[in-house]
């Protein structure tokens, strides 16, 4: 396995260590997950899968919950900010 | 894609590996479903899962044949003896002789103001996250709210380089001192309490004290505490905050397993009120790793037949019992805590339904039906158990899908014929 990957959050390269989780990229990037019905940035709450509040979308599939995904090279995240 | 097997064990924490072993050494096919990426549950990850326990299991569980399931989400059972799942959205089949439910717990959450606010999250939640590569060193980090896992969190924390300006304990410190003195009657629990003193030595440790907002603009900067009654602000980056464990008991309810005082009820040998559906570890009693792993053990074998080597781990498993009780009336949260909320508080983060709408209804049906509370994609998963606080309300019933899926494989199953034939047949979908 590689040191490092490359994934590509909202269009800019972020390299992180192998065995990332894409929400914890996504934090490193800068960035929250998504923009709630009232129009509230949200970041990843539980860590584990059941919040849903880190949901983003990965290689073009939407509603992915990034805490649960690790990041590879290559990969893209688009966040629902 | 279909697959048989006599038993299933869902989840994959320290209860549903030894239930999975347990049931593998008696000769039976096994399978063990996770929704996470890996194995271990949420307590035996990341560095945790190379502790000399995790690995003594997770050794067992690689020479036992049994057949694991990784990323992969139960959401229905059409029928007993079924249970559909996915994984990477495709659709998987699983069915059982007997089912060994080990779905653990996850960690309350009770709504103040400004807990929405990106940074602010759960206290094991933070944990997970760092140990899925969230950098940590040098960041100011307030822990709070209850339960043993704060001061768990806290001491990796510091570990790992960050800043524990204060950690705040709702309980009292009586309350925690008669928690102490019962332990001594546990050396294994003392060596744990005495090595989590020294990593966490020289922390601040707040008792009677939890947050009463959390501020900030793109991200949490600071939150303010009541400590005794009286309030302090503390600059942070991140709050990590849980109110202790909430057993995960939707995917039981579908099943219809009998439901008391919020757990699933078992019997002697972790029988649910189901037949050929056993529960063992959080969903029973929230008792941490040795009751999970006794449990797990007994439900394993008594699924392979082996009911009296179960019988012998009753002794072990009434020591772990008495331990959860412990838990539960050390921790139990205190009455001023309904007062958190403001009118404004959010308390369902999916639809923004804030506490003042809230109010107003008499129970969760009335509530989900007017406001949306509790339907969003977490159904109701991180609202439901502060509504339970606030507003003494039960959740009626749980409905499938129990987690959202695809269009697709909801449809699979509606119009699907017996799937125990498409098996026989060999098919796919």
């Amino acid at each position: 396995m590689p040191d490092q990957i490359t994934l590509v959050v909202n269009g800019s390269p972020v390299l992180v260590p192998s065995g990332t989780s894409v929400a914890a990229a996504i934090a490193i990037a800068g960035h929250a997950c998504r923009t709630s019905v009232a129009g509230e940035p949200r970041g990843p709450l539980c860590g584990m899968g059941i919040c849903f509040e880190c949901r983003v979308t990965i290689n073009g599939t939407p509603h992915r919950r990034a805490c649960q995904v690790f990041g590879e090279t290559g990969m893209d995240v688009r966040t629902e900010e | 894609m279909q697959q048989q097997f006599d038993v299933l064990v869902v989840g994959g924490g320290p209860a549903g590996i030894a239930a999975a072993v347990r049931a593998a050494e008696c000769g039976a096919r096994v399978g063990i479903v996770d929704d996470n990426a890996t194995l271990g549950g949420q307590i035996w990850r990341g560095d945790s899962a190379q502790a000399s326990e995790a690995v003594e299991w997770r050794g067992k569980l690689q020479a036992s044949g049994v057949t694991p399931l990784c990323g992969t989400r139960v959401f229905h059972q059409p029928r007993p003896g079924v249970l559909l799942a996915e994984h990477d959205e495709e659709l998987r089949v699983l069915h059982y002789r007997s089912l060994i439910l080990a779905t653990g717990a996850r960690e309350r959450f009770l709504p103040f103001p400004g807990w929405t606010l990106p940074n602010v999250m759960g206290a094991g939640g933070l944990q997970a996250m760092v140990k899925a590569g969230l950098p940590i060193r040098g960041k100011r980090v307030v822990v709070a709210g209850t339960g043993p896992l704060l001061l768990a969190v806290a001491a990796y924390l510091r570990k790992n380089g960050a800043e524990i300006p204060m950690i705040c304990e709702q309980a009292s410190l009586n309350s925690l001192a008669r928690f102490a003195v019962t332990l001594l009657g546990q050396p294994q629990k003392i060596k744990q309490a005495l090595q989590l003193k020294k990593e966490v030595g020289g922390v601040s440790l707040a008792t009677s004290s939890w947050p009463l907002a959390a501020h900030g603009k793109k991200a949490v900067d600071s939150v303010t505490i009541s400590r005794r009654g009286k309030s302090a602000t503390i600059a942070c980056d991140y709050l990590a905050c849980g109110f202790h464990l909430v057993p995960n008991i939707e995917l039981p309810l579908l099943l219809g397993c009998q439901i008391r005082g919020g757990y699933v009820q078992v019997d002697n040998l972790q029988q649910t009120s189901v037949r050929g559906v056993f529960c063992a570890g959080e969903p029973t009693s929230i008792g941490g790793v040795e009751s999970s792993l006794v449990e797990g053990q007994i439900a394993g074998l008594v699924a392979g037949g082996r009911t009296e080597e179960a019988r012998k781990l009753f002794g072990a498993r009434e020591r772990a019992r008495r331990f959860a009780s412990l838990l539960d009336q050390t921790f139990r949260l205190r009455a001023e805590l309904r007062k958190l909320p403001s009118p404004e508080t959010l308390v369902c983060r999916c639809e923004d339904v804030s506490y003042a709408r809230l109010q107003k209804h008499v129970g969760w049906r009335a509530a989900k039906l007017q406001t949306r509370c509790g339907m969003g994609p977490c159904q109701g998963r991180i609202c439901g158990p502060a509504t339970q606080f606030f507003f003494k309300w039960n959740p009626d019933s749980v409905r499938p899908p129990v987690f959202p899926v695809r269009v697709e494989n909801l449809g699979a199953f509606a119009g699907q014929p017996d799937p125990q034939e498409t098996a026989i047949s060999g098919g796919h979908e």
